[in-house]
């Protein structure tokens, strides 16, 4: 839609052209939720597209996404084969309530701010054990475990006019196996709850990743593999009832009892 | 910014925050549309550089340079793209609002997307079709029949306005180069339940740049009335006022700006100040009837609210036979209180109208609304205008349901128009259809039935409580509706209801598909399966037991003098198809594992073709100098499909092909008066008064061609372009030149009522399975078979019922509106009020039942409506066969079902 406040439009070459972050400036990546509803606090749209960032690059130490990489991008992307993880990319791809036409313009870097529970992009980020860069206005860069950067519905580390750069996702933990686990209320609608395990084996521990049931995502991890009570248990310990989101796309109880169901599904998988 | 469009070149400096919808949309690219304005509905699709991308997400600044394809640049050097050319072949579209988005998608996938179409087109929505046509186009279906002179009734020939559906030159409502001069209104709408405005400061508005007017309680005609579009407006409540300086739902209308664009109207609203004193609010219907609560209306009895003491607009109370002897007599007992919810039209073309006066001083309103006629008449009574001075009219509707049959975007423009000499265009948000439109009102059903051991049943009891929201509209006759058909279908002699429509603090009800009989429908379709079990009985044997009979009476709770009757009665073959349906094994299977249960239900409807107070049209028909036919008629085209009917009929009784006859419709300056498009009249009335001119003015020519050639009558015949005079051919322009040099009028008006009304069934079944952990549910198998009298259109009525069904599905499922403790909305937009995309929508099977009805035109009678009342109740039923539990309360959506299935495991299951 229209975003009637806008007055101006900035289209920097680098970010350090923007020192001073005034109420009003947003940033502007793919603009998919930006023009999705009234800005009305918003009167500066500033243009991450100019600044021209590599979307996608892998080496050796793992891959390197741009924040402004676009979800078609890292759809289109392949990883090698010896990533067992690799696959997630596509999986949480997918994981979208919005079609592949979004995705033209859809940021990496842009679901992650947004800090919803559902966000796909945080859902990989954070299994795949990723590392942020973030850009401060006023500081040298500093980098957030991706684990730690949701801090609750739509709700996150970054500092006014922070800005997020690019997501390391390691090597170690693409070289994982995973199981992979979504429900949704409508057919391909947006996530209720999306359990992701990842596993070195036949002997490494069980690192589990819940998200979307959550405000924010959980990470668990076992150094060998649990239980279905340990699993449990463990669940109990890091999510309390509160945790459990509430909100027109699932009940906290039925995203709790999706958590035990799939996790322990994935248990079961990354076991056998 | 500089691009191309469509292989020309544009030049344009937009303000910096717009987007390429209203970009393209300015530059005269209509068919790039607005469904949602936030990237769900994909209504805007086009390409840019060749990705599809939703245009109203795309900062028009970023197209810079870029080459953007609408689908008006699709077709190239006059032929159609491949895509096109497949959505008019399986006419792939109903209202057609929707058809632009999906051909620009449809169009740019690969063959890898084309295999996996749910994932490739959730991000394109439609409410029409239930994605059946849709389908079609993908798999190269042929949906078409030809053009064949006079074999029209019973083919499926496609809409006449077919090729501009699909190439995008199909007229909505903004789709027309906006008058000079033009102002935009945007209304600031209440953020509290119940309060009474203090004062309204509009000094600050004033002073916002392009803010022309503002227009408060204090600047409108005090004059109560109620936006429910009917012909009699007495069965509605006179609560409203087109603005009020008491508020009585969160988003109601309290004051207007109107501005030189959008963007300053709405800052203007923004810069309002309203002091409000807040009043306690009630949202539940039953504590609203409990003395002491909050009362809404305070007013006279001048107002038709019965009990405005109590919050009751209307309650209704009817016995026939006695249900105390019917009890007494029974051998099984069933009660049980069944939930319905709310449920938003969501037709994608949000509500709009465009107001203007003319040089000759008149008024003239473009809008969206299903009932131009009547809204004609209330701003005639509410201005004070003249009937002669004012003009209300329609092109095409991008859909409706119901939604558009109040008036809600046509006085506020107007009154702006009145008061500032301009044009004025107000066009809802999709948030505003949520929070400020209307919804399908919520009841809950308290409902008794006993029966023999055979399963005759001996009474039928029911208490229906309505919640009407704040204001009144359609609130009594939805009840009443209610409380007939869904219980009339059974000839039980002795029944008994209670009805209540009450007044609450939330947003108000309206007419949705149905109108009032889903709700109940879905409390006796699904009681009547636990008094089955009862007795040990199939579930479709006590219905075959039960149900009227051809012939039978119709045994209503509200004794009325009716002219109800039965034109004709398929019943019995909906029920057979349904029940061989279900039993062909057909459609997909059970997944895998013990944990996915399957099971069936059936569910049954009865519609009254027609409301019960008046209802009228009327339509001419005249022949033209090249020997083809013109009918004018006041009926809506909302993607019914009503006007490709009324051609047929028009073909059918003139014996030539369709694309001989052209119509004008929906236009109080244009064509006859019509009581509106809704109600499932479309069939019945309109259509009744083309088939009515049709054959006066066939009788008419036949008349003129025997006067002329000196024959009887008798030997005259009336073929495609000629009349058969004898053995002599006259062409028909040859006619139509000697009647004009005797002053003949080759013309015919006639009108048609709705008296006496018929009757139309359905019966739908389905087959699901659901698993027991998590509470998926899956639709294996499910058909609807409907007794719709002749089928006029197979192609286009398969349409409605498809169409019915994945909208009923929606509100079984999916679909909520939730409120939070203040009783504003929570979910006012597309992304979190689901209705089914294409995944959503399983395959439907069609059965139509074979009758003719003595009363509709050529033997056909109503459809839209009765589709969607038995899918609810069905899905219930199937539920509690696969599970052994009876769910109340839709939606049965997996997290509202999963904890009662667990009870189910931990019992031993």
């Amino acid at each position: 839609m229209n975003l009637n406040t806008v007055r101006e439009i900035k289209r920097p070459r680098s970010a350090d052209e923007i020192r001073q972050w005034r109420d009003g400036d947003a940033w502007l990546g793919g603009g998919t939720w930006l023009f999705s509803e009234p800005q009305i606090a918003t009167d500066t749209l500033i243009d991450l597209e100019t600044l021209g960032w590599q979307a996608i690059a892998s080496g050796s130490g793992g891959i390197e996404i741009g924040a402004t990489c676009k979800i078609a991008e890292l759809y289109a992307f392949r990883p090698p084969d010896e990533w067992k993880s690799g696959a997630l990319i596509g999986e949480c791809c997918r994981a979208f309530l919005s079609s592949f036409k979004i995705w033209n313009e859809a940021t990496v870097g842009g679901n992650i701010v947004m800090s919803l529970p559902a966000g796909p992009m945080i859902s990989l980020t954070v299994a795949l054990e990723g590392t942020y860069t973030l850009l401060p206005r006023e500081a040298p860069p500093r980098e957030v475990r991706a684990a730690d950067f949701v801090t609750g519905n739509h709700a996150n580390v970054l500092e006014r006019g922070e800005l997020l750069r690019s997501i390391h996702l390691p090597a170690t933990a693409l070289a994982k196996s995973f199981a992979f686990r979504r429900s949704e209320l409508t057919h391909l609608g947006r996530s209720s709850v999306l359990l992701v395990g990842t596993r070195n084996k036949p002997a490494g521990g069980l690192t589990l990743t819940v998200t979307a049931a959550t405000v924010k995502p959980v990470q668990l991890t076992f150094d060998a593999s649990p239980t279905a009570a340990q699993l449990r248990a463990a669940i109990d310990a890091a999510i309390p009832e509160s945790l459990y989101l509430d909100d027109v796309h699932g009940s906290p109880s039925h995203r709790r009892h999706l958590t035990y169901h799939y996790a322990e599904q994935i248990r079961q998988e990354l076991d056998s | 910014v500089n691009l191309e469009v469509n292989g020309k070149r544009f030049a344009a400096t937009p303000a910096p925050g717009d987007c390429l919808r209203v970009f393209l949309r300015e530059l005269g690219w209509y068919g790039v549309k607005k469904g949602c304005d936030g990237g769900d509905c994909g209504a805007c699709t086009v390409w840019v550089d060749e990705k599809p991308v939703h245009s109203c997400l795309y900062p028009v600044f970023r197209a810079e340079g870029k080459r953007v394809t609408t689908i008006e640049g699709l077709a190239k050097d006059g032929q159609l793209h491949p895509m096109q050319r497949a959505f008019l072949d399986a006419q792939g579209f109903q209202c057609g609002y929707c058809t632009a988005g999906m051909i620009m998608t449809g169009a740019s996938l690969t063959d890898e997307q084309k295999q996996d179409l749910p994932r490739a087109l959730k991000g394109n929505l439609c409410r029409c079709t239930g994605y059946g046509s849709i389908r079609d186009a993908f798999a190269g279906i042929h949906n078409v029949a030809p053009d064949a002179a006079g074999e029209s009734r019973g083919a499926s020939v496609p809409s006449p306005f077919a090729e501009a559906i699909v190439t995008g030159q199909a007229r909505y409502t903004s789709d027309i180069p906006m008058p000079e001069g033009l102002l935009h209104l945007k209304v600031l709408r209440s953020p509290h339940a119940h309060a009474k405005i203090l004062s309204i400061d509009r000094s600050e508005a004033m002073a916002v740049p392009g803010v022309v007017a503002v227009f408060t309680w204090e600047d409108v005609p005090r004059r109560r009335y109620s936006t429910a579009i009917h012909e009699d407006n007495r069965v509605d409540p006179d609560d409203t006022y087109l603005l009020d300086n008491v508020a009585r739902f969160v988003g109601q209308r309290i004051a207007a700006v109107v501005a030189e664009t959008e963007g300053a109207a709405e800052e203007g609203c923004r810069r309002l100040e309203v002091e409000y004193e807040l009043l306690p609010a009630v949202f539940d219907p039953e504590e609203a009837m409990v003395p002491g609560a909050p009362i809404l209306h305070d007013v006279g009895g001048d107002s038709h609210i019965l009990h405005p003491d109590r919050n009751v607009f209307l309650e209704l109370h009817g016995e026939v036979g006695s249900v105390a002897d019917g009890f007494a007599q029974a051998d099984a007992i069933y009660e049980g209180t069944y939930d319905a919810p709310r449920q938003q039209h969501v037709h994608l073309e949000t509500m709009q109208s465009i107001a203007w006066r003319s040089e000759d001083g008149r008024l003239h309103i473009r809008t969206s609304v299903q009932g131009p006629f009547i809204v004609k008449g209330k701003l005639c009574y509410l201005f004070g205008i003249m009937p002669a001075d004012l003009h209300v009219f329609t092109e095409r509707v991008g859909g409706g349901f119901g939604g558009k049959q109040d008036m809600m975007s046509e006085d506020l423009p107007l009154l702006a128009t009145i008061k500032t000499g301009r044009p004025v265009k107000w066009e809802f948000t999709r948030e505003e259809q949520f929070i400020g439109a209307t919804t399908r009102h919520p009841m809950k059903t308290h409902v008794k039935l006993g029966a023999k051991k055979d399963g005759t049943l001996t009474a039928m009891q029911f208490r229906i409580v309505s919640n009407t929201g704040a204001y009144g509209n359609h609130g009594g006759e939805t009840l009443a509706n209610g409380m007939s058909g869904p219980w009339a279908i059974y000839k039980c002699p002795n029944k008994k209801g209670d009805g209540y429509a009450v007044y609450t603090n939330l947003h108000c009800g309206g007419g949705f598909r149905g109108y009032g009989t889903g709700q109940p429908t879905f409390a006796v379709e699904s009681a009547l399966d636990e008094l089955a079990a009862l007795l040990e009985i199939d579930p479709i044997e006590i219905r075959r037991k039960n149900v009227v009979g051809a012939g039978d009476e119709m045994l209503s709770v509200l004794q009325d003098p009716s002219d109800l009757t039965m034109g004709s009665y398929g019943l019995d073959q909906c029920i057979d198809a349904v029940e061989k349906a279900l039993a062909s094994g057909r459609g997909l299977p059970k997944p895998p594992g013990e944990d996915w249960l399957a099971g069936s239900g059936i569910g049954l409807s009865m519609l009254d073709c027609v409301p019960p107070t008046e209802q009228r049209s009327g339509s001419e028909v005249a022949l033209l100098p090249d020997g083809g036919y013109h009918f004018t008629v006041g009926s809506v085209e909302i993607g019914n499909g009503l006007v490709t009917a009324q051609q047929q009929v028009v073909a059918q009784i003139m014996g030539c092909a369709t694309a001989r006859v052209s119509l004008l419709n929906a236009d109080t300056d244009k064509t006859p008066y019509d009581s509106g498009t809704f109600a499932s009249v479309g069939m019945m009335v309109p259509t009744k008064a083309v088939e009515n001119a049709a054959v006066a003015l066939r009788d008419k020519i036949l008349a003129f061609a025997a006067e002329t050639t000196n024959l009887p009558p008798a030997k005259c015949r009336l073929e495609e372009a000629a009349v058969l005079c004898g053995k002599r051919r006259v062409p028909l322009t040859e006619l139509y030149s000697l009647a004009k040099e005797k002053r003949e009028m080759l013309s015919c008006f006639r009108k048609a009522y709705g008296s006496p009304r018929t009757v139309a069934f359905m019966a739908y079944g389905v087959r699901l399975a659901v698993h027991r952990v998590t509470g998926e549910i899956r639709i294996l198998f499910n058909v609807e078979a409907v007794d719709t009298g002749v089928v006029m259109n197979p192609n286009q009525v398969r349409g409605q019922v498809i169409g019915g069904v994945v909208q009923g599905l929606g509100w079984a499922l999916q679909e909520k509106m939730v409120y939070n403790a203040d009783g504003a909305v929570i979910n006012p937009t597309l992304r979190n009020y689901r209705i089914p995309a294409f995944a959503d929508a399983p395959v439907t099977e069609v059965f139509f039942a074979d009758t003719y009805d003595k009363i509709g035109p050529l033997g056909a009678k109503s459809i839209a409506e009765n589709t969607i009342n038995p899918v609810a109740p069905a899905i219930g039923n199937a539920l509690k066969a696969a599970t052994g539990i009876r769910f109340t309360a839709l939606p049965f959506s997996e997290d509202r079902i999963f904890s009662k299935l667990q009870e189910l495991q931990t019992a031993g299951g």
